[in-house]
């Protein structure tokens, strides 16, 4: 049976040009970058290429460059660092969304309770804020505002370089956790006033556990990892050279590609979303436009989204849901919460994250599968016959 | 999928017992939307004995399972065998669930108890009502007893 995987956001398949970025440094040149001798040196060279080709992408110098594990820990020493600053100058307020990753939003949960306030915008019903909004937020103790680029959810792109002139303007930095947008839409630090980012390798085609947190030059970092020297002493531990060379790779590509792959995905999520909209009692989450090219989320009402997803990867297609039986907790996503779906609503989502890989045919494919599914799961929901019967109204019309 | 064994998916891929009795002798309903599953359950009873059963589901794969599997446990059982059914049963039919799924199992022997009680009443029956669990504990958030 074919698989179709749709559940980019979640990762993505490592591209060829990230595979043979990364192999001569598992094999050849191995040696450690803080060791003298040439193999060290030259494993030392490539981690600066490599450091080169994320400034460049990022519209950055290479010295604001640093190597982390991944998004979560580029978030929290990105927060921290932020938190540490503020607090030496008394000021202990943090403006985020509702809707942020958990590496950020259990980050500020931890500093509540080291003594930090935290203010949460509404994300509203289409997943978006405006730059107006955290403009009201900021106040005379807010260090830091921290707003996602992209969510990974449902999609919703955030208007970062309005949010980034506000802070600049009142003097906040401004973290953006660019997880799910690098890779896919164009980011230029300077111009959108970023002065800390978080990026992560697996989003778009490179390798697992290798990130980037970007800091402007004159932020002086905060150490989560002590020890050696590595990474000008903020971050320890030798180098994964391996995995920053495929990463360096991969979005050297991807940087590359972008406006076509973008413009070829972009069409497929309006192809998917329209086929979706057809299934009745179904709701399109977060803004129709303004959101990532690969991202497609809905609800179903009357259903439930993990027995939707296994029966939709019987049928070979492969997504993932906000439910809280896929979550693993009692409540379903707190990003559709946040969106302002009831409870039951939430349950019965469905999130399909396209890449360039994926064709017109797959997606006509999906659309088959995931109104078949549907049907068949409201065909034995008490909650959908109870609907139906006018026993309970319909929330999605 | 390694989440579940090959049991639960074979119950969740082909549900034994799903749909609707019309003129049912009693009907079951347990869970809350809110939580993410609720299962009904159709009885259609004779000289004290389950002649039929019918469910539907609104849940996850292992909720559509144990309904179906406690479905097949009590078709054609007198009353009392069905009453006696755990959730425990259940699961262990499945040849197991993962912990965070074993409440689907305990909605499963909730909704036949109360389809039973939902008999018992309309038939007027005299009968233990301390054998039965609490609406209070079927009916209202999310935390079942595992």
């Amino acid at each position: 049976m074919r698989h179709i995987y749709a559940d980019n956001a979640a990762t993505t398949k490592m591209s060829q040009a990230a595979i043979r970025g990364m192999l001569p440094y598992l094999d050849g040149i191995y040696g450690n970058p803080s060791s003298l001798h040439s193999t060290g040196q030259a494993a030392k060279e490539a981690l600066e290429s490599a450091r080169a080709v994320m400034a460049r992408g990022l519209g950055c110098d290479p010295r604001e460059i640093t190597f982390t594990s991944g998004g979560s820990e580029a978030d929290n020493q990105a927060i921290r660092t932020a938190a540490w600053l503020g607090a030496k100058k008394g000021k202990k307020h943090i403006v985020s969304t509702a809707f942020e990753h958990h590496a950020v939003l259990h980050t500020l949960e931890a500093l509540e309770k080291e003594g930090f306030a935290v203010t949460l915008l509404d994300v509203h019903g289409d997943g978006l804020i405006t730059a107006e909004e955290v403009a009201a937020a900021i106040r005379p103790d807010t260090c830091l505002v921290t707003v996602m680029y992209a969510n990974n959810e449902v999609g919703t792109v955030e208007p970062i370089a309005e949010i980034g002139a506000v802070c600049r303007e009142k003097g906040v930095l401004f973290h953006t956790d660019a997880v799910q947008a690098a890779g896919h839409l164009a980011i230029d630090v300077e111009k959108e006033h970023i002065d800390l980012l978080s990026l992560s390798a697996h989003k778009f085609h490179g390798p697992k556990g290798v990130g980037v947190l970007y800091a402007r030059k004159g932020i002086p970092l905060q150490n989560l990892i002590y020890g050696g020297a590595q990474e000008r002493g903020k971050r320890a531990g030798t180098e994964n050279l391996p995995a920053i060379m495929g990463m360096a790779a991969a979005f050297e590509e991807a940087l590359a590609g972008m406006d076509e792959r973008a413009a070829h995905v972009t069409a497929l999520r309006d192809k998917l979303i329209d086929g979706l909209g057809q299934i009745p009692h179904s709701l399109l989450n977060g803004h129709r436009t303004q959101r990532l090219p690969g991202n497609v989320s809905f609800c179903f009402e009357g259903i439930e989204g993990e027995s939707l997803l296994l029966l939709l990867d019987d049928k070979g297609v492969e997504a993932s849901s906000g439910s809280a039986c896929t979550s693993g907790s009692l409540d379903p996503s707190h990003v559709l919460l946040a969106l302002g779906r009831p409870h039951e609503i939430a349950h019965g989502s469905l999130r399909l994250s396209l890449s360039h890989e994926n064709t017109q045919e797959e997606v006509d494919h999906i659309i088959r599968s995931v109104t078949e599914v549907v049907e068949y799961l409201r065909g034995i929901s008490p909650v959908w016959r109870d609907l139906q019967s006018g026993k309970q109204n319909f929330v999605i019309q | 999928m390694a989440l579940y064994s090959e049991t639960v998916m074979d119950h969740f891929r082909n549900p034994r017992n799903v749909g609707v009795i019309e003129d049912a002798d009693g009907v079951g309903e347990v869970g809350n939307a809110k939580c993410g599953d609720i299962m009904k359950i159709y009885l259609k009873i004779k000289d004290d004995v389950i002649e039929d059963v019918k469910f539907e589901t609104f849940g996850c794969g292992s909720a559509i399972a144990s309904s179906s599997m406690a479905t097949e446990m009590i078709k054609g059982k007198p009353l009392s065998e069905a009453l006696a059914l755990t959730n425990k049963a259940v699961a262990q039919a499945l040849d197991g669930l993962p912990a965070h799924k074993l409440h689907c199992s305990v909605l499963a022997e909730e909704a036949i108890k109360k389809a039973i009680q939902d008999y018992y009443e309309k038939t007027g029956a005299d009968y233990d009502k301390s054998i039965f669990p609490a609406c209070d504990s079927c009916d209202h958030g999310c935390c079942h007893s595992h």
